[in-house]
This record gives C-alpha cells, structure tokens and sequence, in this order.
C-alpha cells in the first residue's frame, strides 16, 4: 500500500519554541539543557523530544534527544553529549545559552517508557548518553513511597569510558542511596588506580551478576550506542529473558 | 563506519509518524509481510537515518515501512507490512 498524504500542515505534534533557563555542564562532554515548555503536556519516563536546528538559508537539521527530568519535575531537562564532529550536537553544548530559544517537539514515544505501576524489577543497562533516559525511570520510581519502591526493585548496569564520563556521577549515588538503587559501573578505559568495579565491556557475566534469574521475570531496558544495544540484548535473550521484556533504544553509532 | 553501527530503530521514527498518526505508533503491533511475524513498530531497524524513516523486520530484514517527504508531502510505502494493530488505548 503507498498513500499520499497531506503537507505538514495538519501535524497534531506541532513544533514548539522552548526557552532555555540553565545549560550546565554535567562532564567534559555533557551538558545538561533545562527548558521551559509552553503548554508542556507532561511525558512519562523514557520518552523524548525532537529538537530542530534552523540555519538562516532554511537548512534544517533535526535529532532526538531523551528527556533526563522525570514527569514528576516542573522543568523539561535534556542532556547531550558533544560528538566533537556532530553537526547538532556542539551547537547544544557549547552555544546555546540561558533566555535563548529552542525549537522542539514532544513529548515523543510510548515502547521505551516505563512507569512505576507497571511494576519490576527494573533491569537497566546503559551505555554513555543512553544513561539519560534510564535516569528520567529511577527519578520517577524515586517520587514513589518507600513501600511502592520496595515492590520494584530497580538495578542500573552502566558502561563509560572514564570515571569523569560518568554522566550524573553524584546523583545516582544519591539515588543509590536513598532510594534503594543498585548502582553499577563499568568503566572501559582509563579506571582510576584506585577502582575496584568492573572494567570491561558488559559481558554474560556482569549481565547475570546484576541482573536478575530469568526466572525473577525483570523488566530490561537497554540503552546506547548501537553496538552495545544490540550486544546487551541478545546476551540477556541467551541468558533467558523473555525477549518481548527486553526493551531498546539505539542511539546511532555515538550514543 | 559498518551500516550495523548507524542503524536506529523504530523509536526514533516516533516522532515521523505522529506526523501522520493520531497517537504513539511504538507500540503497534506490526505483521512483516516477508515472514510474517509480527513486532512492535519500536523494535524494528531503522535505516533513515536521524530524519528519515526506513523501518526493516528484524527478523528477515524486510523493509516494513518507508516515508519520504517532498515538497508536495509526504509518501508513506508500507507495502512490506502486511497487518497493523494499533492498541486501542495508546501506551
Ligand atoms: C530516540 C533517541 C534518543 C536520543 N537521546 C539522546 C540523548 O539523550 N543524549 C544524547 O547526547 N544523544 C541522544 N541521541 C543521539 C542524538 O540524537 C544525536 O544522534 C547525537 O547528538 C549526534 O548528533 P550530531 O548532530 O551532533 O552528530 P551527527 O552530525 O549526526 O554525527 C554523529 C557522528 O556520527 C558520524 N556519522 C554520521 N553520519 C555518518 C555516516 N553517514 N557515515 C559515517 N559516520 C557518520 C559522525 O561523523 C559523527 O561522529 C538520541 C538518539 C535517538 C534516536
Ligand atoms: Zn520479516
């Protein structure tokens, strides 16, 4: 079947300008962009928004990017990483600033969500940038009372390149701690000397360590660059999750 | 760069078919019409790039889905799909 169908005109997600309140550098390649959204309709964990780059000769260029604040939060919170050759990217890191403008659309996406009445566990496993939108569900689940979040275990697998790569380093020790997260890292380059996690790329081991038994029916949501996406899943699907529990979201080759 | 490495999934076509659908479109159930099998529209590669959308069956590798804007709007092939179930309430 092939439809033509009617110019952009009728869209029912229509393009937004948000205004910029804050940009502050979350580590030497991330930043985080806080937003104010007129008419914000409110998101759930996981999802993200669409944001468009306008040039003055009408080039446009557009990306995804997930949203790190839970729907909790009163502001709209993206964070971005610098891809040193990336066309959108430097732009959001290094000139956009407070009282500017950003265009944007959303809240996108109903598969890569999670909420906290759908229940646990919680597997998470990010790599680099991927970490965001797993944040946005631990932020949610940390909103819940102590006994609701006693009944959704949730533990974050996390894959970086550095200890100083660490996206929101602090806050998830916070979550950590106050909010019964099992937090894990694993760091594939330059460890501290000091360092007594992980220091490999996520394997069947580290997956079945802090993972659950198949058998303890966990929810898995698997995000990041392309390779370690596609790795992790089919490493969880052979260890004996339920593939239809398994949830992706490939960032491209960067992520 | 391998083209494994720069595929995305149906995700980020999320925000190209709410252009054209009146709700999320992640979590409709799609029937490749390669090999039949079904996936939600989230789960399926997608070769579009950051502003297109080439969605391929993960299974058979089928191109499920395509759109392509022009200027005189947009064409929607969905020739590889054979069946779509649209949850009734959207997730
Ligand atoms: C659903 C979704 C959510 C996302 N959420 C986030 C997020 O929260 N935070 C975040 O930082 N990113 C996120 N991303 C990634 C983001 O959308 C961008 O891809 C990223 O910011 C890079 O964009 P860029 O314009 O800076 O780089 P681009 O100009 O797109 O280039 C990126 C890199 O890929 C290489 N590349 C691009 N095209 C080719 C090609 N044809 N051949 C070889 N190499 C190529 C470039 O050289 C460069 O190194 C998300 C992606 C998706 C799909
Ligand atoms: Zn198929």
């Amino acid at each position: 079947m092939t439809a033509e169908l009617p110019a952009a005109t009728a869209s029912r997600l229509d393009w937004h300008v948000a205004s910029v309140t804050d940009v502050r550098r979350e580590t030497a390649r991330t930043c985080s962009i806080v937003l104010d959204v007129p008419q914000w309709p409110g998101h759930r964990a996981g999802q993200h928004v669409d944001v468009r780059l306008v040039a003055d000769d009408g080039y446009q260029a557009q990306r995804s990017y997930s949203i790190a604040s839970p729907p909790e939060d009163a502001s709209l919170v993206l964070t971005v990483e610098r891809i040193d050759d990336g066309e959108v990217s430097p732009y959001l890191c290094d000139v956009l600033q407070a009282h500017d403008g950003l265009e944007l659309r959303g809240p996108i996406g109903g598969y890569f969500v999670w909420d906290i009445a759908e229940g646990g566990p919680l597997l998470l496993v990010a790599g680099g940038s991927g970490v965001v939108p797993l944040a946005a569900m631990l932020r949610h689940r940390a909103h819940a009372a102590a006994s609701v979040r006693a009944s959704v275990p949730a533990h974050l697998l996390y894959s970086a390149r550095t200890w100083d790569d660490i996206i929101y380093r602090d806050d998830l020790e916070q979550l950590a701690k106050f909010s019964d997260v099992t937090v894990a890292f694993t760091i594939t380059r330059e460890a501290p000397s000091d360092w007594r996690g992980y220091r490999r790329r996520i394997d069947r081991a580290m997956l079945e360590e802090i993972g659950w038994p198949p058998s303890a029916t966990p929810r898995a949501y698997v995000c990041g660059p392309t390779p370690l996406v596609e790795s992790v899943a089919t490493l969880l699907v052979e260890i004996g999750h339920d593939p239809a529990r398994v949830r992706t979201e490939r960032f491209g080759p960067t992520g | 760069m391998r083209v494994e490495e720069m595929r995305l999934d149906g995700n980020a076509a999320a925000g190209a078919l709410r252009e054209i659908f009146a709700h999320d479109m992640t979590t409709a159930l799609v029937t490749c019409a390669g090999c039949a099998r079904a996936s939600p529209m989230g789960v399926l590669m997608n070769y579009g790039g950051p502003m297109g959308v080439i969605l391929r069956c993960p299974h058979c590798d089928t191109v499920m889905l395509r759109i392509v804007s022009t200027p005189g709007g947009r064409y929607m092939d969905a020739s590889g799909s054979s069946v779509m179930l649209i949850p009734e309430r959207p997730t």
